[in-house]
């Protein structure tokens, strides 16, 4: 263990465990400060893709988020990326492609692949694991998308149309025509996606697959498969299926949750937050500031029993936005924000949240907190409402981040540099 | 909030589940059988259909209560307290097994065992008297059993001086019945290792917890025992005593599950409640504070530390590490797997021994790998089943940092 004796409180308080908290906790863990990490439940990056989107529509589709960013910073004065550079995006991506180290990351802010997702239209992602980035629609040619028969979760056939459809419209048509696997159920009905990466773990069964895909798939296509291609040992399983049909293999992310990918990184980050020495508390809630004489000291924490206050230096504010419950709409119909009660820039009462239409911007939609050039949330008269307290990821307002496919690049780059500000005071 | 209120408090986020599946994925049962559907199926979806009284699903059974699924809810759904409370009325309407009766009391066991430890210990390492538990009863003949001290850690206690502490913090010591029949010496140490830390340590009158009969479903006996517990040490609490606990799943009884599984709701169990402490988390709490003792000897050995789900069901994360990672020369190697199978009484039985073992096998081969010279957890039925899974010797923190100390 490298964490140093703990004979005081934690140099830091890090508040949600998705990636804007794992992020942070784990350049803080690993820069030698004293770390608890503090979760409700496990985070929604274990739904997520695990693609790295920096920015893919704005509201055009964006080619490369490195030469968008700064014309859309100057647009949204209130987002998040008017406040990050693009070159602590790029440092980010950088840091994390150095930090999981199950499989490699590719690509990078300059230009983002086009991605298949499971109902076909591609997506927009900077920055992938390996195994997805093979189908790139901008240069993949003919593509035979495979279904697994005990795999209810994924549709080969509606996914190879939408993707023939829509990269018709984008003026480069690929190919793509489905396959159905017929594989051994052992006995079950059918799998979830995460039952079927364990499956995949298992060798025999890789094999049989691989055989299945030989029969099936013609010589010149490239072969898109469900995200479900073993956990944690996804490399070897993916690269073994390679060699074994002979094929270019990349997994699509599944659209029904729970996401493989998004545990396969939450596992990465979890395992170096370990080997930093940094602690992780599971199963409990921030409920408010631990306050002295005005100054931020600590958080109240509740626990099985009893509040009580964890001690820290400096907090990690890092619970998400309205969809992970770090951002609360109170029944008077206001935006508020759950941790530390901090001011919340949306909605007040009475004002309408949301509006009739289902794509409306809906004023709740970027509900959250205002930052400061250090990311520290601040009050309506711009002025930081504690000195020592950072805000990472979606519980920052001004993105529609489901619209712009921005959430992750948000979520790291403001994980990373909270962490950074914070060091940077450490000294 | 009356009991009545939190009763429904716990059913009723249910209606925050967003089918997220999170549950499923953390579940270490789910993911070993295809008997068991999972914690959303079984939890804040099929209670929708459990009417007064009527149980719908009976693999709700193959639940092991290790409570991953409430832990690891992003929502806040109470998925584990939801199916254990449902548990509980279908194990009355389809039967109580001769078997959930015997195992769920440890007293009973106890005060049956020890007096004759030498042929009782015999009869339960006995291969031939474990194949007719097995037939007669359905104790699987392989699980793992503890031997019986012989004497009791209360008997023991009874002859020794008040321990010598120059210190005024207060603590009742919640041994459980664990400690008291099957590892009498870890309530020795802990009382040593608290009264070095300035402890005046008291013990209080005690009995069973019920945890072992909640969690096979014979709630009204469960309630009788859990309520007693806490009449004998409410007034300790009242006085201002810290309780502090060594078996950590007991500690979570007083802390949470009386109330929210049990649905008993008092001014005494709100006292006792707020007032318990794990002992890891006691003196991590010192630590934090400064006012740990730190004349720590050197102890160079490499050993494993396994969190047991129901410690992490306290919320608060990993205390044992933060006082191990104070011993010089102790390499702490963390394990990250969620639970060991045995679930208290669970992995005993004859139809889930198989399961239990599976679910561990993660874990026994992670402690294999690292070759420990000890296996450290915090709850004594996860020792015995690490024990058995590994062939290690496991032991709780308590027992490292007593050594630590040089307390004898």
């Amino acid at each position: 263990m490298t964490g140093q004796p703990r004979t005081a409180a934690a140099d830091v308080v890090v508040l949600g465990g998705g990636m804007a908290g794992l992020v942070a906790a784990v350049r803080l863990a690993e820069a030698g400060l004293r770390v608890v990490t503090v979760a409700k439940g496990h985070g929604s990056l274990r739904l997520s893709p695990a693609t790295i989107d920096i920015l893919g529509y704005g509201p055009g589709r964006v080619d490369s988020p490195a030469q968008a960013l700064p014309g859309f910073a100057e647009a949204h004065p209130g987002h998040p990326y008017a406040v990050v550079s693009p070159a602590a995006v790029a440092m980010s991506v950088q840091w994390l492609k150095e930090h999981v180290d199950t499989y490699s990351y590719v690509g990078d802010p300059s230009a983002n692949m086009l991605l298949p997702t499971a109902i076909g239209v591609p997506r927009p992602s900077a920055v992938a694991p390996e195994t997805m980035a093979g189908g790139d629609v901008r240069t993949a040619g003919p593509m035979a998308i495979a279904g697994l028969g005990v795999f209810k979760d994924f549709h080969p056939a509606l996914a190879a149309e939408n993707l023939q459809a829509a990269t018709a419209a984008y003026g480069r048509p690929v190919q793509a025509r489905p396959v159905l696997l017929d594989l051994p159920s052992a006995g079950q009905p059918d799998f979830g996606a995460v039952g079927l990466a364990r499956r995949f773990e298992d060798a025999a069964f890789r094999s049989q697959v691989a055989a299945e895909l030989r029969a099936a798939v013609h010589g010149e296509e490239t072969i898109g498969m469900p995200a479900v291609l073993g956990m944690d040992q996804a490399r070897s399983a993916w690269t073994e299926l390679q060699q074994a049909t002979g094929r270019p293999v990349f997994e699509i992310p599944t659209a029904v949750p729970p996401s493989v990918p998004g545990m396969r990184l939450a596992s990465a980050l979890h395992a170096r937050l370990r080997r930093a020495g940094g602690r992780f508390v599971l199963g409990a809630e921030a409920v408010g500031p631990q306050l002295s004489n005005g100054t931020l000291t600590g958080v109240r924490i509740s626990s099985a029993a009893r509040v009580a206050p964890r001690m820290c230096r400096w907090v990690v504010l890092a619970t998400g936005g309205l969809a992970s419950g770090g951002i609360e709409v109170e029944v008077s119909g206001a935006a508020s924000e759950r941790a530390l009660g901090l001011p919340v820039h949306g909605p007040g009462p009475g004002d309408a949240g949301f509006l009739p239409g289902y794509w409306d911007d809906h004023p709740m939609e970027t509900a959250g907190l205002r930052v400061d050039s250090r990311l520290r949330p601040v009050g309506p008269g711009g002025e930081p409402v504690y000195p020592n307290v950072y805000a990472a990821g979606a519980v920052i307002g001004g993105a529609r981040p489901w619209r712009e496919k921005s959430g992750d690049g948000i979520s790291l780059s403001t994980g990373y540099l909270a962490a950074d500000a914070i060091l940077e005071e450490a000294g | 909030m009356t009991a009545e209120q939190e009763f429904d408090f716990i059913r009723d986020s249910l209606d925050h589940c967003v089918k997220c599946t999170i549950c499923e994925t953390a579940c270490p049962v789910a993911a070993v059988t295809p008997l068991f559907p999972g914690p959303k199926y079984v939890g804040p979806q099929a209670e929708r259909f459990r009417g007064a009284g009527q149980s719908v699903d009976a693999s709700l059974d193959y639940c092991s209560s290790c409570g991953i699924c409430t832990l690891a809810c992003p929502q806040g759904v109470h998925v584990a307290e939801i199916n254990s409370r449902a548990r509980a009325v279908m194990k009355q309407q389809h039967g109580m097994p001769l078997r959930d009766q015997l195992i769920a009391r440890p007293p009973l066991q106890g005060k049956l065992g020890t007096p004759v430890a030498p042929v009782a210990n015999f009869v339960l390492s006995n291969r031939l008297a474990r194949l007719v538990a097995e037939k007669t009863l359905g104790i699987h003949r392989n699980a793992p059993v503890p031997k019986f001290a012989g004497r009791t850690f209360r008997s023991w206690a009874r002859r020794q001086p008040a321990p010598a502490s120059a210190g005024t913090r207060r603590v009742a010591y919640f041994h459980g019945c664990s400690t008291n029949y099957f590892e009498p010496g870890l309530g020795r140490k802990a009382v040593a290792v608290l009264a070095h830390n300035g402890c005046q340590v008291v013990l209080p009158r005690q009995g069973c917890c019920g945890l072992p009969l909640q969690s096979n479903g014979i709630f009204d006996a469960a309630r009788g025992y859990v309520r007693r517990l806490v009449a004998g040490l409410a007034p300790y609490a009242k006085q201002g005593y810290t309780i502090v606990a060594t078996s950590t799943s007991c500690g979570l009884m007083l802390k949470r599950e009386a109330r929210e599984i049990l649905g008993v709701e008092d001014d005494d169990l709100r006292a006792v409640s707020s007032q318990t402490y794990d002992i890891c988390e006691f003196l991590a709490g010192l630590a934090e504070a400064g006012e740990l003792q730190t004349d720590f000897r050197p102890v160079p050995l490499t050993v494993t530390y396994h969190a047991p789900c129901q410690q992490q069901g306290h919320n608060i994360g990993k205390p044992a590490l933060d006082l191990l990672a104070l011993v010089p020369q102790l390499k702490v190697i963390e394990l990250d797997r969620t639970c060991c199978g045995i679930a208290g009484t669970y992995g005993l039985k004859r139809e889930k021994y198989d399961i239990a073992m599976q679910v561990g096998s993660g874990l026994f081969g992670d402690i294999r790998a690292a070759r420990p010279d000890l296996a450290v957890c915090d709850s004594e039925t996860c020792r015995w089943q690490i024990t058995h899974g590994t062939g290690r010797t496991s032991v709780h923190p308590v027992e490292i940092l007593h050594r630590a100390y040089g307390l004898g």
